[in-house]
């Protein structure tokens, strides 16, 4: 009877409208920035105190609109196609083998959206793959029948500037404040500010990058539940704001646009840090299935 | 400014100068840069006459039927720096990307009186509609990192550092810093 029950509540999804849906978020996610992100430009230039500043912030809303208009991506680094994949225990998934489809998604995604293919099969020998796969792919069980998809592209100027701290439980709150303003300061801009700045606090050395590129995702303004961690996301944000870096490294009062902080349980001999910097091109499509 | 420049007006600019260049410029980025090594180390010809040339550190997004090209913005200048003392000793002027450069670099600028501009990274979209012709000249199979000989028409660009050694990254980030010096 249990074993009706269970088969009765599993939901099937097909493997090719996984594909489908993954082919039009990568699409998507090059040519239009979320409101958020727009809005958070758009803020930036109206309170940036250097005139250079602000034409900068000016160009870089006016490229979002040409980029929308024209069918030009936004960014020529359209990026290695990072996917979440939030997937309820009770869904199956039928059709070709999970990773497969997701990478046939980006692959036809980067072809037909004419998206560059910036993606090489090994590290060290670099021949490019010439269909921008395969993805990062990080995939959770959750609750329930479907599945959250997310989409987001990331450029490597950035990620390139991306750092992790392993720190000592005694460098606290104040080692963290320095590890990402080292992070931010020393990615001046490499990073193409004004940036979005993920971090992870907790979990171990893989958990706290991890962490660090999901907060990635939160929309720009939003907050950590816990008190003290939207205390130190306000202040990070003002500090780096303070550094002069400005609006692609010219000099200015609008470096960062948004900072979000996850933590997570940690070892008690240690205190892992991750910061994935983002550029202002942050990308991201979300889809339910 | 017209590429290619001469010396005079190479000389005339100074960090912080916003320019609008038209003419001439060579694309090669981390690909294209190893094999240029390759081909100096070997005695063999470069892609394209190094002597007065402007070299922009892109690689494009495919260009859709009836375009010159697709998104066209810079890619992080940082990457070429182990190349580029050596490019600059022979001949190459002018150099357009984004991020800082090595003091390697900096000296070589000031030694060549070659000139680094930045152009808006993230701006793609907008700097595309500002190349009206674009070839693939050498190393085809290089895909977006090809090199291509692509003529700019009025292609917004800021000079960061200039033939007398002044740079941009550092004195406008002084300008407007209020963190305390231990921070």
């Amino acid at each position: 009877m249990d074993s009706l029950k269970r088969r009765k509540y599993m939901r099937t999804i097909q493997s090719e409208e996984i594909t489908r849906n993954i082919k039009e978020m990568c699409m998507e996610a090059n040519y239009r920035l979320a409101p958020d992100m727009e809005k958070a430009i758009a803020d930036g230039a109206e309170r940036e105190e250097s005139p250079l500043g602000r034409e900068i912030l000016q160009s870089l809303g006016e490229n979002l609109t040409t980029a929308w208009e024209e069918q030009i991506p936004i960014c020529q680094d359209t990026g290695m196609a990072v996917v979440f994949l939030e997937i309820g225990q009770d869904v199956h998934i039928e059709g070709a083998f999970l990773e497969d489809a997701v990478n046939e998604g980006v692959r036809q995604g980067y072809t037909e959206g004419y998206l560059r293919k910036s993606v090489v099969r090994d590290p060290i020998i670099r021949e490019n793959t010439k269909d921008n796969t395969p993805a990062v792919i990080h995939e959770k069980i959750t609750e329930g029948d479907k599945i959250r998809i997310t989409v987001a592209p990331k450029g490597f100027g950035s990620e390139n500037m991306s750092r992790v701290f392993m720190l000592k439980p005694a460098d606290g709150l104040d080692g963290v404040r320095k590890a990402v303003l080292t992070a931010v300061c020393e990615a001046g801009p490499n990073a193409c500010p004004p940036v979005v700045v993920g971090v992870g606090i907790g979990g171990t050395f893989e958990k706290c990058a991890s962490m660090a590129k999901e907060a990635l995702l939160r929309e720009a303004g939003s907050h950590s539940d816990i008190p003290y961690v939207k205390e130190l996301e306000e202040e990070l944000l003002q500090d780096i704001n303070r550094s002069g870096i400005g609006p692609v490294g010219l000099g200015g009062t609008t470096t960062a646009l948004a900072v979000n902080i996850n933590t997570y349980p940690t070892h008690i001999a240690g205190l892992p840090v991750g910061v994935n910097i983002c550029c202002h091109v942050n990308r991201h499509s979300v889809r339910v299935l | 400014m017209n590429l290619p420049a001469t010396d005079d007006q190479l000389q005339s600019l100074q960090a912080g100068d916003y320019v609008y260049l038209s003419g001439t410029v060579y694309t090669a980025r981390d690909a294209a840069h190893a094999r240029m090594k390759e081909a100096l180390d070997q005695n063999q010809d470069l892609p394209f006459p190094l002597k007065g040339s402007a070299v922009y550190y892109m690689g494009p997004t495919p260009a859709r039927e009836g375009r010159v090209i697709g998104s066209a913005g810079p890619t992080t200048a940082s990457r070429m720096d182990r190349y580029t003392p050596r490019l600059l000793d022979l001949g190459l002027k002018i150099m357009i990307g984004k991020g800082r450069r090595s003091k390697e670099v900096a000296d070589a600028i000031v030694r060549n009186k070659a000139v680094y501009f930045a152009a808006v990274g993230g701006a793609g979209a907008l700097l595309s509609k500002c190349i009206v012709k674009s070839d693939v000249i050498a190393y085809e199979d290089l895909g977006t990192e090809a090199v291509r000989k692509m003529e700019l028409k009025d292609f917004p660009a800021i000079v960061v550092m200039d033939t007398e050694g002044r740079n941009l990254y550092d004195t406008a980030k002084e300008t407007y810093c209020t963190l305390d010096r231990q921070e």
